[in-house]
């Protein structure tokens, strides 16, 4: 017997098992890949940063989009910030949930313009500065602030009620947060300028997820950044310091989209979701996402469905 | 690509929370207390299978079987349970070092010549006494390979404790990823692959150090 | 957790299927490189220990590092899977082109000369009688690239696109145990399954390695 044959039986069971074990697998990903970028292929790719907010948003985002008849494709869980809107603008994610504030922060070199507070100047201020190809729609009246947020105790010991007040102990404490916190002027940068606070030490953590409430809760910092939605505020009793020099802009949460993917069907369904969304049902189903850890699709559905989207 | 972080003189500098030595530290802390529970918990059960050929098909499989355990998946999994710190971090580079430490003493204990452990009983040597002065010292040289080889995979594993907000060379990575620095996370890189590189070269030495000249052929050589 | 798996089959299906993708995928074109590459390495004896060292320090790469890195070489997009698959080819051609090389230079000097001496040429002899004899070897080494890609994979969830990594950052983002646990032990089973097929292969297409087992035990 030819040996040929044993290294060509090898080959070929090889791909054999490789398409056994995909039990059903009929697309290859990296096929997927070439019509999933642009937008010429039909189908939307949603995306969302890598905390539990912008997950449930953007699954929100999918749904009334599939309920309109659009093919969504979802690349949830890419990142931060500086990394997502990377994806958006090599077209890898068409669209994805952002905040207002936060985003003209981002954007704006040395921090988001003076003077610029209320939703409609941030957003105004921000539609000058989007990056070529990318638009954003309407905008809800939904907020998720970041926040500097410390435990009851801490706020008793130090008497803390603003961020102002932490001026004469930063030094003794420690701050968490999400890595990229370390150089945004939404972050320690901005924490410096505006209220002269250089605190002990920075723990690079996570973006208000658990490792930053677990770190605050055990102490191993003493300052967190958690978003003002996050139900761990309430669970825990924990403090959230009050912003008097609004270092935190309006944080009106909106779908940051790339211009090519945009259409009138699109933009509607978002546009009829922001119309829906406040602080208080978003607050309420985050919780039933973080608390009850019921699953993004079933939430995002209800919500659809209880506020006639679907 | 940008070396501009990795040359920066400032990220150099020692007990700056964040530079390079200091990252270099914890991350062959964490690296080396991996690799002692491996050996601690490895070794000894390793040699017994070897010793005693009971259990063999437990070293055979945990190699795989432990290659096969997405350490990611389990450093998180250990931290939704047991909580942040250093802990979780340890036992999931722990499981990672222990495969290739158990299936290397046992495949070198196996490996000793049957003649040889014979001839040690014959001249009347008690069971430890084969294993710690026969048996042991031939399967050496496998186990070091096995040893080195889970080094530099706990090497190169470590950077994940950096994704659940503990230290190590990972830091460059995620906080590079996370502000869009890749300057930063290529220094990452090139570090952690110089500190393996390194690493394995010092244990060579060590090898050539630990292994009687009997076994890697030295002696012959000498007396020839 | 099977009132998890209800809810998020779907989620879950598709994490499992773009994971047998990207850590399959990655085996056979690694495994297509690494032969030529590991026969080179024993037909041209000094580069040997180059290709010996360069898969070492390749090995030695932070996964991560790789996955987010190669955007920036292939220009390709950041999320794309390609960048996964890139870099998990390359950690197979590392292991398996130093596999690939010592299985042929384990093949006994006699064999290779009583097959020239019965008039084969030196390819008809590679494929004939070395590859065949060094496959066993070979084969080792492809079961142990193909379980550590497959549970390498999950990093990329750290950017993104990891398969069922994704249920680990999913559940870690929530501190809910379900779905990494599911993920773990799809990933265990997969890797499981893969081996188990190499296995059999292994024992299909020699079928006298038995014949010498069964001999000498």
């Amino acid at each position: 017997m030819s040996r040929l044959r044993l290294i060509g039986a090898t080959v070929t069971g090889l791909a054999l098992a490789l398409s056994l074990t995909a039990c059903g697998a009929n697309d290859d990903p990296l096929a997927e890949e070439t019509t999933s970028g642009g937008s010429s292929g039909g189908a939307v790719t949603v995306g969302s940063a890598n905390f539990a907010e912008s997950e449930l948003l953007a699954e929100i985002y999918s749904q009334a989009l599939e309920a309109k008849g659009v093919e969504v494709k979802r690349s949830f869980n890419i990142g931060a910030r500086e990394l997502y809107l990377k994806a958006l603008q090599d077209g890898s994610i068409d669209l994805l949930p952002e905040y207002n504030g936060a985003l003209l922060a981002a954007l704006s070199a040395g921090g988001a313009p003076e003077g610029v507070s209320k939703p409609e100047d941030v957003l105004g201020a921000l539609k000058k500065v989007l990056p070529a190809g990318t638009e954003v729609l309407e905008q809800a009246t939904a907020e998720d602030k970041d926040t500097l947020t410390v435990t009851a105790e801490t706020a008793a010991q130090y008497n803390l009620k603003t961020i102002a007040d932490l001026q004469p102990v930063a030094n003794k404490l420690v701050i968490g947060a999400g890595p990229e916190w370390g150089e945004r002027y939404q972050g320690l940068k901005g924490l410096k300028e505006v209220y002269g606070l250089e605190f002990k030490e920075f723990k690079p953590l996570d973006a208000g997820g658990p490792l930053t409430v677990n770190a605050l809760k055990d102490g191993d910092i003493q300052v967190a950044n958690i978003f003002s939605t996050d139900s761990s505020i309430v669970t825990n009793k924990f403090v959230v310091l009050e912003d008097p020099k609004s270092l935190y802009l309006a944080e009106n949460i909106l779908p940051l989209i790339r211009t090519e993917a945009n259409n009138p069907t699109v933009s509607g369904a978002l546009n009829a979701v922001s119309a829906k969304l406040t602080t208080e049902n978003l607050t309420a189903n985050l919780a039933k996402v973080q608390v009850d850890k019921q699953d993004t699709a079933t939430v995002a559905k209800a919500f659809l469905t209880e506020n006639g989207l679907v | 690509m940008n070396l501009s972080y990795l040359f920066d003189p400032e990220h150099w500098q020692f007990g700056v929370a964040g530079g390079f030595p200091q990252l270099i530290l914890s991350h062959l802390g964490y690296s080396a207390l991996a690799l002692l529970f491996g050996v601690i918990i490895a070794l000894p059960v390793g040699l017994y299978i070897g010793h005693t050929g009971r259990g063999s098909f437990l070293a055979i499989n945990a190699g795989n079987a432990g290659r096969s355990l997405p350490t990611l998946g389990l450093l998180m999994l250990m931290v939704t349970l047991l909580g942040l710190g250093l802990l979780p971090v340890l036992i999931a580079l722990t499981v990672l070092v222990v495969p290739p430490i158990l299936t290397s003493t046992y495949a070198g204990m196996r490996a000793v010549d049957h003649s040889v452990v014979d001839a040690a009983r014959g001249m009347g040597m008690r069971p430890w006494q084969v294993l710690t002065r026969v048996e042991f010292p031939m399967a050496l040289p496998v186990i070091m390979g096995g040893f080195r080889s889970a080094a530099l995979q706990v090497i190169a594993t470590a950077t994940v404790a950096a994704s659940v907000g503990l230290g190590g060379l990972g830091r460059l990575l995620i906080d590079g990823l996370a502000v869009n620095d890749y300057s930063r996370v290529l220094a990452g890189a090139i570090v952690v692959a110089v500190l393996a590189v390194v690493l394995d070269l010092f244990l060579a030495l060590v090898q050539r150090w630990v292994v009687s000249p009997g076994m890697s052929g030295q002696a012959r050589r000498a007396a020839t | 957790m099977i009132q998890y798996l209800n809810n998020n089959s779907a989620v879950v299906l598709d994490a499992l299927q773009q994971h047998i993708w990207l850590a399959l995928l990655p085996v056979l074109l690694g495994f297509a490189i690494a032969l030529p590459l590991g026969y080179l390495g024993v037909r041209f004896t000094w580069l040997y220990h180059p290709l010996v060292n360069t898969s070492g320090v390749l090995y030695s790469i932070p996964s991560l590092a790789l996955f987010v890195f190669l955007p920036v070489l292939l220009g390709t997009k950041v999320l794309s899977p390609i960048n996964i698959v890139v870099a998990l080819t390359i950690y197979t051609v590392a292991l398996l082109a130093r596999t690939v090389a010592d299985g042929l230079r384990s093949v006994d000097p006699t064999v290779t000369q009583a097959a020239t001496a019965m008039g084969y040429r030196r390819f008809r002899r590679l494929i004939d009688v070395e590859l065949p004899v060094a496959l066993p070897v070979i084969l080792a080494g492809l079961r142990v690239a193909t379980v550590a890609n497959i549970s390498l994979v999950s990093v990329g969830a750290l950017i993104g696109v990891g398969g069922l990594g994704q249920l680990f950052t999913r559940g870690f983002q929530l501190f809910y145990l379900e779905p990494i646990l599911v993920g773990i032990i799809l990933s265990v089973a997969l890797a499981g399954i893969a081996d188990l097929v190499i296995v059999l292969i292994q024992r299909a297409v020699t079928p006298w390695a038995r014949f010498q087992r069964g001999g000498t035990a």
